[in-house]
């Protein structure tokens, strides 16, 4: 525990995070290893492929970041991203992609203005924009996957490789280095940090705090619905509930980072390894067919024993 | 009674919409208002009333139970196993249930006093361990029900005399006032009464409010607030686990199904807020979040009597939530000082 000690307190989850990681990737070896012999975890086309798969819930990870560091959550990525998805393979051809951001502008710019004017918790009121997207998609598609497939520059974005790295990892790296941007490089950035960790001081020292909520919430939904995008080109098409295995894992992945669910601290880093922790822990139990009851009970003490390690709050005082 | 209504504006306003909501609902019915409608109401209304209450607590501390659903699921699981055989067997296998749920609960304490995690993301975890444990209980939805059970607490006092042969079968006299009271209403008039009412009036019910309020004047008060906190997540488990042996029994069955218990949850928090509970925590109660829960089922209940498009169903849904809670929020847009909004 002293070399634990050793290490800086911002960078304790960072550390942790990565080992854990490693830990995954050694009893996930040694189980292939036991049981045939061979160790696919350790192959590059194998963690390529994984990789994969990890930039949708990636990039959807990163939007709820934003929303995390403001001390607010988004309920509603898994209807945005299937909403986003259904409205890009309706209106296809080259506006496809154009049409499915727009819509994550608008469910974001909504979800903002509900949570910064009119002061409801975000909570309640981005569950309340999540069920009237899938109200409004069930009404349109009467409740079955829309026949619409998917235009070819979303098959290539989410199928297609470049000198064996699939394209949606490039996606996820440009979402990646954007945020990072955002979260270090501009006054945006650390206005997010202001009014996460006070929102009256943030107010008074000249923050606009309405319009920094709006957009971190816009920010999520774009991040969703581009999630969406590479969803239905990974498919080739949009389907009804192809949002909802998204939101908790997202939420888990920025925790794990080491980003406080109060907001006002947390590094992009983090949720990162967050999200491989996350897709290759999927990955091993899948390997190791675990049964569903296992894999959520392993799911779910993962989470609390790696919280109890790094996530723990102060005690309160005063 | 005029400093009770700016005391609790909200929960005033929850109420009259329900009763306005409930009664019109009753004058639009086709065949008018009826104990048997009645009693089919509060039936579909009894899990997720109970589950609002169980989320009230967490809520009123300032945190969230999002594990509130899975623990009802797990431990409508583990009823659905053991709710059959002799009355003795019965008995027990009610108690086994409800343990289970307050031991899921205190784990829950637990975890977010001395793990001093915040409780939305450890309630997050530890939910799927409890959809873990319901899914190997109960792998495949079915189970074992005893029929007397299930028709004596789905229907009216008169049919759960009649069942165990009480009060002359149902037909005595000082009961004929009482005959058409749906069970299950009672049943949930029985939990507030004997189990909210007196947790609110001690010290450690009072620790709840005082510590959504503001932790650190409770602190520095010498409250117990650690052993509040555990008492209000371990009630909210005991509370899930009734709304989970009452789902065992009026369905007679069991379902570990994952996306119920989510949307379980989620409709909790609605529903809580519908209520008039802060999610800020602090102010609110069992009985505000009773009322919210039954907005949200009355709600449901009209797309049976209109015309209603089932494909509209969901949207109409969220666009009342929306409303709901914007109306509820307006106050907001007219405060003077935006430094008042901002915490």
């Amino acid at each position: 525990m002293s070399a634990l000690a050793s290490i800086r307190p911002e960078n304790k989850p960072l550390v942790i995070a990565a080992g854990f990681i490693l830990l995954i990737l050694l009893v996930g070896t040694a189980y292939t290893l036991a049981t045939t012999g061979t160790a696919p975890l350790l192959q590059p086309a194998y963690l390529m492929q994984q990789l994969q798969i990890g930039a949708f819930l990636g990039i959807c990870a990163a939007g709820m970041m934003l929303v995390i560091l403001i001390g607010h959550i988004d309920l509603s990525i898994p209807w945005t991203l299937t909403a986003a998805a259904m409205v890009a393979t309706a209106v296809g051809g080259g506006w496809a992609i154009p049409a499915a951001i727009a819509v994550g502008v608008a469910v974001g710019l909504v979800n903002g203005c509900g949570v910064a004017w009119l002061r409801i918790p975000s909570m309640i009121f981005t569950l309340g924009v999540d069920t009237v997207l899938r109200g409004l998609m069930v009404a349109q598609t009467g409740g079955f996957a829309p026949p619409d497939t998917a235009t070819p520059l979303m098959l290539a974005l989410a199928k297609d490789r470049v000198a064996g790295i699939p394209l949606a990892l490039f996606v996820w790296v440009l979402v990646s280095l954007a945020v990072v941007l955002l979260l270090t490089r501009t006054t945006f950035g650390k206005a997010l940090y202001a009014v996460g960790t006070r929102e009256r001081a943030a107010y008074l020292s000249g923050i606009r705090n309405r319009a920094v909520v709006v957009g971190a919430f816009v920010g999520s939904a774009v991040c969703a619905a581009l999630a969406g995008v590479l969803l239905a080109g990974y498919s080739a098409k949009a389907y009804q509930g192809m949002g909802n295995s998204y939101l908790l894992p997202a939420i888990a992945a920025v925790v794990l980072g080491g980003t406080h669910i109060l907001g006002g601290r947390g590094r992009y880093a983090g949720t990162l390894l967050g999200v491989i922790l996350i897709v290759l822990l999927n990955s091993v139990l899948s390997i190791m067919q675990m049964p569903e009851a296992f894999r959520q009970i392993i799911y779910g003490t993962v989470i609390v024993g790696m919280l109890l390690v790094y996530g723990r709050g102060n005690r309160v005082t005063a | 009674m005029i400093w009770w209504l700016r005391q609790s504006w909200t929960f005033a306003g929850a109420l009259v919409l329900f009763v306005a909501l409930f009664t019109l609902y009753n004058l639009l019915h086709p065949r008018g208002f009826s104990t048997a409608v009645l009693v089919q109401n509060a039936n579909e209304s009894v899990a997720i009333t109970l589950l609002a209450m169980a989320q009230t607590l967490p809520v009123l501390m300032g945190g969230l139970d999002l594990s509130v659903g899975a623990v009802m699921t797990l431990t409508s699981c583990i009823a659905s196993e053991l709710l059959h055989g002799g009355p003795v067997e019965i008995l027990l296998g009610m108690a086994v249930t409800l343990a289970a749920g307050a031991m899921f609960g205190f784990a829950n304490g637990l975890i977010v006093v001395y793990g001093r995690i915040q409780p939305i993301i450890a309630t997050l975890a530890t939910g799927a361990i409890a959809i873990g444990l319901a899914l190997l209980i109960r792998p495949k939805p079915g189970g074992n029900v005893d029929d007397d059970l299930n028709w004596a607490l789905t229907n009216t006092v008169w049919d759960f005399a009649d069942t165990y042969g009480l009060a002359d079968g149902g037909d005595a006299t000082w009961l004929q006032p009482f005959v058409n009271i749906p069970v299950p209403l009672i049943l949930l008039f029985g939990v507030v009464v004997l189990v909210w009412m007196p947790f609110k009036r001690c010290v450690t019910g009072r620790t709840v409010y005082a510590i959504g309020s503001a932790e650190g004047a409770a602190f520095m008060s010498g409250l117990p607030i650690q052993r509040a906190k555990i008492a209000a997540f371990t009630l909210a488990g005991f509370l899930a686990g009734c709304g989970g042996l009452y789902l065992a029994i009026q369905t007679a069955s069991g379902n570990a199904d994952m996306v119920q218990a989510g949307a379980y949850t989620l409709n909790s928090i609605a529903a809580v807020v519908l209520g008039g509970t802060s999610l800020l925590g602090g102010t609110g109660g069992l009985v505000a979040s009773l009322v919210g829960a039954f907005i949200l089922r009355v709600i449901s209940f009209y797309f049976r009597i209109l015309d209603i498009d089932p494909l509209l169903q969901p949207l109409v849904e969220g666009l009342v939530l929306l409303a709901a809670v914007s109306v509820g929020a307006i106050h907001a847009l007219r405060i003077k000082n935006r430094l008042e909004l901002f915490r």
